[in-house]
């Protein structure tokens, strides 16, 4: 089975200073992973702030290039993508969701438009009649509709409404890979589990792997197959989700698990001991 | 509470005043917000994005400025037999309690730490008109005071820049418990910080609140933050309190449906997910709310009286009461 | 459009102040179209006749009616200097919002050719222009130096906004949808740009409106086409204030003043209109 995704050895390095006292941050250090093509899959990657995900996941997206080692995207290389017809195709395969919903869109302008733009740029949509319909259809696959969405400002809706509608945009142009970054983080509590489930249908029903990038170790229980824990630019650990996260083996994956508050834990006095590692 | 308590709001109504361009707009913010906080405890009020709770611990705490208006309803708080009514305390009065019995952390740490100087200045420039004395003996005092919050004494000639976020927290929880005062008030105190620093800065809140005996007001929407640390939990949903009760009773057995839907949408580790329906629309603008009660256009148990009277807050049971019309129907 | 501008005039003095101010200069400069005497005519009425009701703002020594000279003055003067600011916006906006999304290379060289223009001193370099130019000198011609030496200040500060919307998220959601650069830069990024341009073009059109009466006085312009700084020039050529013709430069100072501080005025209110911060509170509510 070829891979769809392979990230080989990737390190991205930021140099800060001028001429005297350079100074070096590895933000990403050496990371591999890889997905498979005909494998449907939800990826999770968990790391704090500093951990690296972000700057991974802009290297995925071919935003930012590595310093070191290669990605590749069924067999190209992300980073030597440079004419435009290249960059839609691989745009056409991979689209992204960004943290805060509010910023994802421009607040000065109405919401449908990047719906239909996507859809005549990458569903192959010939007018205005066509690309309303392909855009139905992905809201439809959010649990929303075009008649919630139409002629509406960001600011009309709330957070978890706007985030609906950007995996939605992110599906008009079938992508084989979905890169999430955060995509709760800014979302109210009460609405990020029905999100979250929504990549699972999204895997399910229409075949797409999500690389779901967090920090809450407890939505990624739930939803991922297997998963990776960034310290720092390096995997800690990774395999399975279910194990990893039931049994944690590194140290600072055991630290992270015993760092959740549980709601559980509500009257119990000894709640917030941690348990060292 | 046979006790005094150290905080009352009674009836609290707040509104902003937002006018551009000859349209004026009335966001209620706060409408008839009513608790207590006794002594030695930690309070916690949840609610999501314009749930009103930031405008009430703003009222509370005596920063009303403009377009922010208190209405009507009081404030009351009871440092230890000295009352102070907030409506009437004039600048000096308020400038005479804050730190020494009134004392604020806030989110984020950078802005209370004056990022240009070093950090003992900003605990001088707190602290020091209130306990007074020789400066140097002042300064030994806050260094043993620092190592209440498992911090080195060479902190304090760090520039804030220079200390992780979790450090700055800590300082910040320092900086307003060297007074030892009565009644402190947390606004989102750990949320932009990792998760593994934030459970050890909790266990910090929490012993440096037990050992000083002075009650909390704890805010966050983070329902887990509010499981593992708070004592009494208030939910507060469209500038109302909906529901109120001693935590662990609360997550056992929460009444309004509101409440309900909240504990229930938790993911949890180990567990299989939850399988609440997402609710149905969102928060009202509060620049026009709808009438009766503000849940009833999302709410399951929705009934033709609650789009026309707004629930009071009803005792339920010992230390748990509710404002919703179908609960307690038949109790 | 227009209930913005009925909301504006309504609600902020500024605006329909500087409104009433500029409707007065369009008001005359329109007039000069109706002139009774053809522009450049001497000696068509009685000269050095003071302010009257024959002539309501005097004659000056040449033989001319101050007045309708003013109104094809005051319509040269504006149409120059709204040229100039066209022109140059387009510069500025162009320049400026390629080099902030490009970035790298593109955004090097394009300001250090920014900086260079930004250092030219622009009133010798204006006035070289002059003695080269001489008797092929041309209004256009002067225009589209001036445009050119003119956007320099405000490309940077176009550039600036242009950079800060590059790294905000729906940049790349608009990338992500298949917008290519010249799609993201016209319609997500410049209606921030928008309200800078619009106070930068007040500001151009009073500085190109400075620079011509500043050139034309001494001379350095063509003087056969009425504007209000060539009318300086021949009240000056027939020393005028020291004949006592003082109506003769009083009307045309009057009215850039009145010019200037109408554009002020407008540019002052309609920018807080205009800035999305106050839209976004405005939308909002």
């Amino acid at each position: 089975m070829s891979p769809l995704l392979e990230v080989a050895n990737v390190s991205r390095t930021f140099r800060s200073g001028g001429l005297l006292g350079r100074r070096e941050v590895r933000a990403v250090d050496g990371v591999s992973f890889s997905l498979d093509a005909g494998r449907p899959e939800i990826f999770t990657i968990i790391g704090e702030s500093g951990s690296g995900k972000t700057t991974l996941s802009r290297m995925i997206l071919a935003m930012v290039r590595p310093t070191a080692g290669t990605i590749r995207f069924k067999g190209n290389d992300v980073a030597r993508i440079a004419r435009r017809r290249d960059r839609l195709a691989f745009m056409q395969s991979v689209q992204p969701i960004f943290q805060n919903p509010f910023e994802a869109f421009n607040p000065l302008k109405r919401l449908d438009r990047y719906l239909f733009v996507t859809a005549e740029r990458f569903a192959g949509a010939r007018d205005r009649t066509a690309a309303e319909t392909q855009a139905d259809r992905a809201l439809h696959q959010v649990g929303l509709s075009l008649a919630e969405v139409r002629r509406r400002y960001p600011h009309e809706l709330s957070g978890g409404q706007l985030q609906r509608v950007a995996i939605a945009r992110a599906l008009i142009s079938s992508p084989m890979l979905i890169v999430a970054d955060e995509p709760v983080s800014m979302v109210d509590a009460s609405l990020r589990m029905s999100i979250v489930t929504l990549f699972r249908t999204l895997r399910d029903s229409l075949g797409v792997s999500i690389i779901y990038i967090t920090h809450d170790l407890a939505t990624a229980y739930t939803i991922s197959d297997r998963i990776i824990i960034m310290r720092q630019g390096c995997v800690v650990e990774a395999g399975d989700a279910r194990r990893v996260l039931n049994a944690p083996q590194h140290p600072y994956s055991i630290q992270l698990k015993s760092a959740i508050l549980s709601p559980d834990a509500a009257g119990d006095p000894d709640r917030l001991r941690l348990r060292n590692p | 509470m046979s006790e005094t308590a150290v905080l009352t709001v009674r009836d609290l109504r707040a509104h902003y005043v937002l006018s551009a361009f000859g349209i004026n707009r009335s966001v209620s913010a706060v409408d008839g917000v009513s608790l207590r906080i006794g002594r030695n405890e930690i309070y916690g009020l949840a609610g999501e994005s314009s749930s009103g709770k930031t405008t009430l611990i703003r009222t509370i705490a005596g920063a009303i400025r403009p377009p922010l208006r208190v209405l009507s309803g009081a404030i009351e708080f009871d440092f230890a037999g000295k009352r102070v009514a907030m409506q009437t305390a004039t600048q000096s009065d308020l400038a005479a309690i804050r730190w020494r019995h009134l004392s604020y952390v806030m989110q984020g740490s950078m802005s209370v730490l004056n990022p240009v100087r070093r950090v003992r200045h900003s605990f001088v420039d707190f602290a020091y008109r209130h306990i007074g004395g020789d400066i140097r003996e002042f300064l030994n005092a806050v260094r043993a005071h620092i190592g209440r919050v498992d911090l080195p004494p060479g902190v304090l000639d760090a520039y804030p820049h220079e200390l992780s976020g979790g450090m700055r927290q800590r300082l910040a929880i320092a900086l307003a418990t060297i007074c030892r005062p009565d009644f402190i008030i947390a606004d989102e105190p750990t949320t932009a910080l990792d998760v593994v620093v934030q459970k050890s800065v909790l266990g910090m809140i929490r012993s440096v609140q037990r050992e000083l005996g002075s009650s909390m007001l704890f805010v966050t929407h983070d329902l887990a933050v509010h499981a593992n640390l708070t004592d009494r939990l208030g939910i507060m949903y469209a500038g109302r309190l909906v529901e109120e009760a001693a935590t662990a009773a609360l997550f056992r057995q929460p009444l309004h449906p509101y409440t309900r839907h909240l504990v229930g949408s938790l993911p949890r580790i180990g567990a299989t997910p939850p399988v609440t329906a997402d609710l149905a629309g969102r928060p009202p603008s509060l620049a026009d709310p709808p009438p009766g009660c503000r849940f009833h256009p999302r709410c399951p148990l929705a009934m033709p009286v609650c789009s026309e009277q707004a629930p009071d807050m009803r005792v339920v049971s010992d230390g748990h009461r509710v404002a919703c019309f179908a609960v307690g129907v038949g109790a | 459009m227009g209930r913005t501008i009925w909301d504006l005039l309504r609600t902020n003095r500024a605006f329909a102040a500087g409104l009433v101010l500029l409707g007065l200069v369009m008001a005359v400069a329109l007039l000069s179209f109706v002139s009774p005497y053809p522009p450049n005519d001497a000696y068509v009425v009685p000269p050095d006749v003071p302010p009257c009701w024959a002539y309501p703002l005097g004659t000056n020594s040449r033989g001319q009616d101050v007045f309708w000279q003013l109104s094809v003055a005051i319509r040269n003067t504006l149409a120059f200097g709204i040229t100039v600011a066209a022109i140059s916006r387009c510069l500025a906006l162009t320049i400026g919002m390629v080099a902030g999304y490009a970035g790298g290379l593109i955004d090097r060289v394009l300001m250090s050719v920014n900086d260079t223009f930004i250092v030219i001193p622009l009133f010798p370099i204006l006035v070289l222009f002059y003695f080269v130019m001489r008797d092929r000198m041309s209004w256009a011609l002067l225009a589209l130096v001036m445009a050119c030496l003119g956007w320099a200040y405000d490309a940077r500060l176009i550039r600036s906004v242009a950079l800060s919307l590059r790294a905000r998220e729906f940049t790349e959601t608009a990338i992500f949808s298949g917008m290519s650069m010249r799609q993201v830069l016209l319609r997500e990024h410049l209606p921030f740009v928008l309200p800078i341009v619009f106070s930068t073009t007040m500001n151009n059109i009073n500085w190109s409106i400075g620079m011509e009466v500043t050139l034309s006085v001494l001379g350095f312009t063509d003087i056969n086409t009425p504007t209000i700084g060539v009318m300086l020039y021949w009240a000056n050529q027939h020393t005028a204030m020291v004949a006592g013709i003082w109506w003769w430069i009083a009307a045309p100072v009057a009215l850039v003043v009145i010019t200037f501080l109408g554009l002020f005025l407008l540019a002052v209110s309609m920018n807080e209109f205009i800035d999305p911060r106050s839209r976004l509170n405005r939308v909002r509510g």
